[in-house]
């Protein structure tokens, strides 16, 4: 039986290799090019809100701290790597990295002095600031205001956004087993108590803060460059509520909860097109009754492992949480 | 100096409806912590019952106004009871999600049923500007004020003067103790919720007072500004909730007027982030020292 649970704990690396399977699988039907663009272009928004869930995670799940202006530092990759692919035409990746960068950058600006708030005041910081990051793009000249920014080289495709996707999810995994993530932890459990053990709680802070707009960042740019076209109102207070429910829905702090409630949320609305008006009314009452019976999220911050399927099909064994 | 004092003028009209939005938030955040999203919708289905009272039924502008309060104070305690109450006991951010979920709910099925396209509000009284020294006062933004102000201080009365809003102010102060004294807790949480979309409920027919075009998507920003209104004066204060609100209408106006009105909007939560950083508990409301 012991030997039985040591080989469980081993199955947890599996689970990357049982998504690089699917992904390849995919990658197979999009090569041959049986599959429909629709069905490609869900697709490559599902990667992009892959890595706007994961990151936000890190933020508002991993380190604890409520952020809501995601869409912002989106809106500044997307806007930066546009303008470069436009105007300098640097190669698509430097374009991306700039807009990452970019983004962490202003992350870092604005992390240093609002982090000092908590809990709903950081919050509506956080808003506030994704707002006035809107309003400064409509308002600039080189970003055509309210037009929208025309004519980006459309250079994203699916594999892009796959690569970055998992690039994203590993590194924000491996981080949150690191030094620097078990600070975080410890920071999201009890602020002042981290502070006693000596973190630099407002390093950790920043640090989570600029790491998830710079994933942001870069989610913005590929989704310029999938578009072909932005404006300011792709990037509005909504994108944020749309990536924050996606995270919570998944369980804050669960990675594999993201990725799963992103699925769900980004096939949802999808499936609910036969019903046409009554779409967003369904999408709407449904995310209330899941809040109402499940208000952890889907998975709560377990993190859904290849062990816990074996599990679920060898006939359910005691779960240990 | 004409311009300015004329849109001190425009901006008291514009604040006294950002204030009764704001009140709203504040007590209800003042009583469970919550930021109610869905308030914003609460106010945009007031300027619809307005609009259909006045319209359709061709009531009188008096019993429409009670009507755009009853109504939503009805729709604030029914979303109180379905929604939030069975999440009491849920982390505040399960209860966030919820109010977001209800806020897009109120704002597809309004869309569904009133259709996306904006309606005139009909024009009860005459647009007629009345000159004082120069200065250009709109009959509606007279009664637009006047009305908020009356309004604000029955609330005040209710909240200071009755047995209720001793038990409103018990039960925001500690829920616990309050239920210890006797007061039905549940109950009070409800009536609060009233009281708020009823105020929300009159500054949706303020507002289409003022400027006559209502559609269903109206209430997004404006409950936006009204929060922070809400916070600017001090979160769970009701006097800092109607300074807040006048605060914001005068900025808006007077940036709008001296700048640019696409600059309105980082002005407004520009505003608000300067007071987090500086006195997070807002202008009139009190520090609390945190607990270790």
């Amino acid at each position: 039986m012991a030997q039985q649970t040591k080989k469980n704990s081993t199955y947890d690396g599996y689970i990357a290799l049982a998504s690089a399977l699917l992904l390849l699988i995919l990658n197979l039907i999009l090569v041959s090019g049986k599959m429909p663009a629709y069905y490609s272009g869900i697709l490559g928004f599902m990667g992009i809100n892959i890595i706007l869930a994961v990151s936000l995670n890190l933020i508002n799940g991993i380190a604890g701290q409520f952020s809501l202006g995601h869409a912002g530092f989106m809106a500044i990759g997307a806007y930066v790597s546009a303008l470069i692919s436009i105007y300098l035409q640097w190669p698509f990746i430097v374009a991306l990295l700039c807009g990452g960068l970019a983004a962490a950058f202003i992350g870092i600006l604005i992390g240093l002095p609002t982090l000092r708030l908590k809990g709903d005041y950081l919050a509506i910081a956080t808003l506030g600031l994704g707002e006035i990051i809107r309003v400064v793009i409509l308002n600039l000249d080189i970003t055509k205001g309210a037009r929208g920014l025309t004519g980006i080289p459309r250079t994203t495709t699916i594999f892009w956004v796959e690569a970055i996707a998992i690039i994203t999810v590993i590194v924000t995994i491996n981080l949150m087993r690191s030094t620097h993530g078990r600070a975080l932890l410890s920071i999201r459990e009890d602020e002042i108590a981290a502070e006693a053990m000596g973190i630099n709680t407002t390093y950790y802070k920043v640090f989570a803060f600029a790491t998830g707009a710079f994933f942001a960042g870069i989610a913005g740019g590929l989704f310029a460059h999938i578009m072909g076209y932005i404006a300011p109102k792709n990037f509005d207070f909504m994108r944020s509520i749309e990536i924050l429910v996606i995270v919570v829905l998944g369980g804050l702090g669960s990675i594999t909860g993201s990725i799963v409630a992103t699925i769900v949320l980004t096939v949802l609305p999808e499936a609910l097109r036969g019903f046409a008006q009554y779409r967003m009314v369904l999408y709407s009452a449904m995310l209330i009754m899941m809040m109402l019976f499940r208000p952890q999220g889907l998975l709560g911050t377990r993190e859904l492992k290849v062990s816990d399927v074996f599990k679920f099909f060898s006939g359910g064994g005691e779960r240990d949480d | 100096m004409g311009l300015f004092v004329q849109q001190i003028v425009n901006g008291l009209a514009l604040g006294s409806i950002y204030a009764l939005i704001a009140l709203g938030y504040t007590m209800v955040y003042g009583i469970i912590r919550l930021i109610n999203f869905a308030h914003g919708d609460i106010y945009m289905i007031g300027a619809f019952v307005g609009y259909f009272a006045l319209t359709t039924f061709n009531l009188p502008f008096g019993v429409s106004l009670v009507l755009a309060m009853l109504i939503p104070a009805i729709l604030g305690m029914l979303i109180e009871r379905v929604a939030y109450r069975p999440l009491r006991k849920s982390p505040s951010i399960a209860v966030l999600i919820t109010a977001i979920g209800v806020s897009l709910l109120i704002e597809n099925l309004a869309i569904l049923w009133f259709s996306p396209d904006p309606r005139p509000f009909p024009q009860i009284f005459p647009n007629m500007p009345l000159d004082f020294f120069g200065i250009k006062i709109s009959i509606p933004q007279i009664i637009v004020f006047l009305t908020s102000v009356a309004l604000m201080i029955a609330l005040n009365f209710l909240v200071q003067k009755t047995k209720i809003g001793k038990a409103m102010r018990a039960v925001s102060q500690d829920k616990e103790a309050a239920s210890l004294m006797g007061i039905d807790t549940d109950r009070i949480i409800s009536l609060t919720f009233a009281i708020g979309s009823a105020l929300a409920g009159a500054a949706g027919v303020m507002v289409g007072v003022i400027y006559p075009r209502i559609q269903p998507l109206m209430g997004v920003m404006p409950g936006l500004k009204a929060f922070v209104s809400a916070v600017l004066g001090g979160i769970g204060s009701i006097p800092g909730a109607m300074l807040g609100g006048l605060i914001m209408g005068l900025t808006e106006s007077l940036v709008t007027a001296l700048i640019s009105s696409t600059w309105r909007d980082a002005i407004a939560f520009g505003l608000l982030i300067v007071i987090l950083l500086v006195k997070p508990s807002g202008i009139l409301g009190k520090s609390t020292r945190e607990k270790v």
